[in-house]
């Protein structure tokens, strides 16, 4: 009979293999007495001196295995060997108390492992580990006991532990390691996020019971749901082996599109790039073959805090997400508070329509200070990548042209003030208010760029909020009203010259990208994890075929026939 | 001795790697550095010093410096303070 057990999926894939258990931690060092501290610290000295050669050689291997930034790790492993809060408070320890070497040193790193492990910040917890990891790196060598050589495993296993220490991991013979289940930890452990960058599946956070299974047992890992299968049955095996068969070759091909730009069957290029809320998300854009940034929501830098960041920080926060950008485009949104979102410390007068009251860009344009703040730190951050600052929630044309005034306004300010600013910055505006979409030719010759807001202009558009259930029935994206809608804004734009993108949920939705397709927008911005497939889909796409058919589209009766015909038009084509 | 207080705008507060470029920072000025967070205090030439610190996001750090160049440690320590991102 199998059985299961469940963790935290750490890093994704399937894995079919017998289990290597790894030996337990050893037991914790015995004080005892020495006659000659002295000796005691130059012998400590030797453990530290081995342990660096070791770490260092480890650190090359994970450079050249993983690249230099992982084998930072390790770097900082070999700062804590010369840090005094551990290095000398040890050696003071010998001396002072005359005991030995590795009961000091497990006293004093035990003192910094159990303040760590206190702390609130889960990033900062995982850090215990560092010091536990060279630690018992530099006990090993004083008992003259060698660290457990992860690199020799030779048959094909599953790796079984307590915790794997980041050395470990790094050190996994990946020929025959196929994937490894943990007692502890969690997705931010050193361990686990090595383990995504190997690209090895990994459980943690399992529990004791983990440890109880012989070596030698078959067990299933689904890293994906985080579970492993304990002797699993033959239809099991069957059925996860097709799984992880799957799971493979479709990692090929979507790793093989990460490399390639976005284009049509017919060689159309179209740019697909990422929606981010906070500075750290710029990562997963990247690792997900995003081509830019199509929305970068700033409402992060306000909320959760209890006052206004400075200009500073902003400019600090922008300069970070333009550099690792790397010179593909950003489109950076100004505030948009209001509706769903609240800043308690602003004090805003409660509201009965909060959705269609004072958020966003109006807001902006009555408090006149804060949004100035803003544009100074985006302009100030411009030079350090390619910025395109996008204003939301305009109706009417009066509200462009206020903000684009403030804009010049306090451009002039910093040319005046001698701040180097970018070469150009294209300003460009969210269309998610109906009166703004279709008025869209009179905003065109006003800004460089549209990008569609599709979930509050299908919720404007249909009058229906988003929110409520009952009416839930009416946030139709592929309806012909909301394609006609965005039709108008890509042709108003295109007879100026302009671009449009779209940044609400329908650019990454399959049923809709055709027709968009179709349509002629020319930038999808969506979350990362959407990147890929939807760089898949349209490469199998014809723009001019479906050009053709999105045409059809605008002049159905419902949702459902545009879907219907979507779904038959992509069968047909296969 | 110089005094002067940062925020952090690194979204991961100060865990190994910006406690690290901090660190090798601070061992290039031969003057004392101080850390000041939320009533602890840390020597800024220790990386586990800094991380028992517990530094998150949008905390307002104080830097004390204490010797020669102290100036110039100021500026160095206090830029990556503030810009240091990862």
């Amino acid at each position: 009979m199998s059985h299961n057990l469940t963790g935290i999926a750490a890093s994704p894939g399937y894995a079919i293999a017998p289990i290597v258990t790894l030996k337990p931690a050893r037991p914790a060092p015995l004080r005892e007495h020495v006659a000659d501290p002295r000796a005691e610290q130059a012998r400590f000295a030797a453990a530290i001196e081995q342990s660096r050669t070791e770490l260092e050689q480890i650190r090359q291997l994970t450079e050249q295995r993983l690249g230099a930034e992982k084998a930072e790790i390790f770097e900082g492993h070999l700062m804590l060997l010369e840090d005094p809060e551990l290095i000398d408070a040890t050696n003071d320890k010998i001396a002072e108390e005359a005991v030995n070497a590795e009961y000091a040193l497990r006293e004093v790193a035990g003192t910094f492992i159990a303040m760590l492990e206190s702390m609130d910040n889960e990033l900062l917890r995982e850090r215990a580990v560092d010091i536990r990891d060279i630690a018992s790196r530099v006990t090993s060598h004083l008992l003259g006991e060698p660290h457990q050589d992860l690199s020799t495993l030779a048959e094909t296993c599953i790796i079984v532990a307590e915790d794997l220490t980041p050395s470990d991991t790094a050190q996994l013979n990946l020929e025959a390691v196929q994937g490894f289940v943990t007692v502890v930890g969690s997705r931010t452990s050193h361990s686990a996020i090595m383990a995504r960058s190997l690209d090895v599946p990994a459980i943690v956070g399992i529990g004791e019971s983990l440890l109880g299974l012989p070596t030698g047992t078959l067990v299933v890992m689904d890293a994906l749901e985080g579970r492993v299968i304990v002797n699993p049955t033959d239809e099991e095996l069957a059925e996860y082996g097709t799984r992880k068969q799957r799971y493979d070759e479709r990692k090929t091909t979507l790793t093989r599109l990460k490399e390639q730009p976005t284009a049509s069957l017919d060689g159309a290029r179209v740019e697909l790039a990422a929606n981010i809320g906070r500075v750290e998300d710029v990562a997963k854009a990247l690792v997900n073959g995003a081509e830019g940034i199509g929305l970068f929501r700033t409402e992060f830098l306000y909320m959760g805090r209890d006052s206004l960041p400075s200009e500073e920080e902003q400019m600090n926060s922008y300069r970070v997400v333009l550099e690792k950008m790397e010179g593909k485009p950003v489109v950076i949104r100004t505030l948009d508070i209001g509706g769903d979102k609240e800043l308690p410390y602003l004090n805003l007068p409660k509201e009965s329509n909060p959705f269609l009251g004072l958020r966003a860009l109006r807001f902006c344009l009555k408090r006149e200070d804060l949004f100035r703040t803003q544009l100074r730190a985006l302009l100030r951050a411009s030079r350090f990548g390619n910025l395109k600052i996008m204003f939301p929630m305009i109706a009417v044309l009066d509200e462009l042209l206020e903000a684009k005034r403030v804009l010049a306004e306090e451009r002039a300010k910093l040319e005046a003030e001698g701040v180097e600013l970018g070469a150009h910055i294209e300003v460009g505006m969210m269309i998610e208010v109906p009166s703004a979409a279709v008025a869209a030719d009179l905003f065109a010759k006003e800004v460089d760029f549209f990008s569609i807001g599709t979930n509050d202009l299908i919720q404007y558009t249909m009058a229906a909020d988003r929110m409520n259930e009952s009416v839930a029935y009416l946030y139709q994206p592929c309806h012909p009203t909301i394609l006609r809608l965005v039709n108008m804004v890509i042709r108003a734009a295109e007879r100026e010259g302009k671009w449009v993108g779209m940044c609400g949920e329908m650019a990454g939705d399959p049923s809709a990208v055709p027709l968009l397709l179709g349509l002629g927008l020319h930038e999808f911005s969506m979350s990362a994890g959407s990147v890929l497939p939807t760089r898949e889909l349209i490469a199998g796409l014809s723009k001019h075929e479906w050009s053709r058919l999105a045409e059809q589209a605008l002049t159905m009766r419902s949702q459902e026939d545009v879907l219907q015909f979507v779904q038959h038009q992509l069968k047909g084509a296969n | 001795m110089l005094t002067q207080t940062f925020t952090v705008i690194n979204p991961t507060g100060f865990h190994v790697r910006p406690a690290k470029t901090f660190v090798q920072a601070a061992n290039g000025f031969p003057c004392k550095v101080t850390l000041l967070n939320k009533g602890k205090k840390a020597n800024g030439k220790s990386s586990i010093g800094l991380l028992t610190l517990g530094i998150a996001q949008h905390d307002e750090v104080t830097l004390e410096i204490d010797g020669e160049q102290e100036e110039q440690a100021m500026e160095a320590l206090g830029a990556l303070l503030t810009q240091m991102y990862e």
